[in-house]
């Protein structure tokens, strides 16, 4: 046995690619394990190992991990990446929360009927730019100043790389998405410059592309 | 100042009711500020009380919190309700977790349209009976214990009553093959915070 954590999931990004970056981030090498085919996932959920008979799962420290906020605590929690007391675990939660809804609208988008699309896609824009981004440009309520380094004074956190993850997104999108945001730009060029993100980001690492509309259909065969 | 939690919500359960259940639960009194108008919301937007514009909001210990998710765990570790280590907070994350989808179907379907009702019915009952339900049956089964995690009494028994007597309001049976589920000491421990929860913190 490896020893290392071990990811079960299709082979994209969905609700498994928050947890990859934050392993990523935290320097920690992953395997994976990908769902091709319907029986792949009924193999699982016969053998018991999906508690909800759900993905993502991964299997970490003899356990087989459910859900991924919940996975995605345990891997924080583990790597230094929450905070160190309760307050601030309490701050990185609101900002982590706020920014995996934008990330859910952002998931989705792909899945949208042809006739919805382009509403789906203002109501994206208009979150990001009128709900979310305003918050993280100015975080706390205070101007961010240009050496700031992290979204919590105290240092790197999981708020840091599920933003960056989602402001990526965000921008494949829409690649002018932050032409408001100077602050975002600068952040994101920072974080991306984290040694351990660096890496993430180059080709040929785990991180996965986004799903193309021709990949839906062997999606909705394994899922559905 | 009182020094309470003051929730901010509208008159309803929505995704406010899993805060005042575990503040109940945790034996916390807390005030309610109920959102009756349009104005009054628009108002807290303009006062830039509201993080991402959203309620639920919750002032407690300094912090107006925002995002149901963030202001439960916050509740559940201030009130040692989130196990006793890293493990099993996980395990009470993964259950949770678990229950909240289940409980999100609840939340959606007054919002259905009358011809799906039927069929949404059926989707939460099929759900609570073949996916979760059996989950916590065969927990409390394999450890004999009273509670979900830990042998004390945690979030996840919390989020777990609350979910059962949610699908219960619906579909009156729905714990029939459960008999770990109806017996089990998460009603015991709910008697003693009943006198919260009879009372009008528990919305209709």
């Amino acid at each position: 046995m490896s020893g290392k954590p071990k990811l079960h999931y299709f082979n994209g990004r969905g609700r498994m690619e928050s947890i990859r970056w934050l392993l990523a981030a935290a320097g920690v090498e992953f395997e994976e394990c990908f769902l091709e085919t319907k029986d792949d996932l009924t193999k699982l959920q016969k053998d018991g190992s999906l508690l909800f008979q759900q993905v993502p799962m991964v299997e970490i420290d003899g356990m087989k991990m459910v859900q991924s906020r919940a996975i995605s605590n345990y891997i924080a929690t583990k790597y230094n990446l929450y905070g160190k007391d309760l307050k601030e675990r309490a701050l990185i939660d609101m900002y982590v929360e706020a920014v995996i809804d934008l990330n859910e609208l952002l998931m989705t988008h792909t899945f949208q009927p042809a006739d919805k699309k382009e509403q789906h896609f203002a109501t994206i824009v208009d979150k990001a730019t009128n709900r979310y981004f305003p918050v993280f440009e100015k975080v706390g309520g205070k101007e961010v100043t240009m050496d700031k380094t992290f979204l919590l004074a105290t240092g790197f956190s999981r708020a840091d790389v599920q933003l960056l993850e989602t402001l990526l997104m965000a921008e494949e999108c829409k690649p002018d998405i932050l032409v408001k945001f100077p602050l975002l730009q600068s952040f994101k060029a920072r974080i991306s410059n984290i040694p351990t993100i660096k890496k993430f980001l180059q080709p040929g690492s785990q991180r996965k592309p986004p799903l193309q509309e021709k990949d839906v259909p062997k999606l909705m065969k394994i899922f559905h | 100042m009182s020094g309470k939690p003051r929730l901010t919500y509208c008159n309803g359960r929505g995704r406010m009711e899993p805060v005042r259940w575990l503040l109940a639960a945790a034996g916390v009194e807390f005030e309610e500020i109920f959102l009756e108008t349009r104005e009054q919301y628009e108002k807290l937007i303009k006062d830039g009380v509201l993080m991402f514009q959203q309620v639920p909001l919750v002032e407690i210990d300094g912090m107006k919190m925002v995002q149901t998710r963030a202001i439960l765990s916050y509740i559940a570790g201030k009130y040692n309700l989130y196990g006793k280590d890293l493990k099993e907070r996980a395990l009470i994350d993964m259950y949770v977790e678990g229950i909240t989808d289940l409980m999100q179907m609840i939340l959606m379907f007054p919002f259905s349209p009358p011809e799906a009702k039927e069929k949404n019915l059926d989707s939460i009952k099929e759900r609570a009976t073949n996916r979760y339900f059996p989950v916590f049956e065969k927990v409390l089964k394999q450890h004999g214990q009273d509670f979900l995690v830990g042998n004390k009494f945690s979030w996840a028994d919390v989020q777990l009553i609350e979910a059962i007597l949610a699908v219960e309001e619906k579909i009156p049976a729905v714990l029939s093959g459960f008999p770990q589920l109806q017996e089990c000491g998460l009603f015991k421990e709910l008697s003693l915070s009943y006198g919260c929860l009879k009372s009008s913190t528990r919305r209709n």
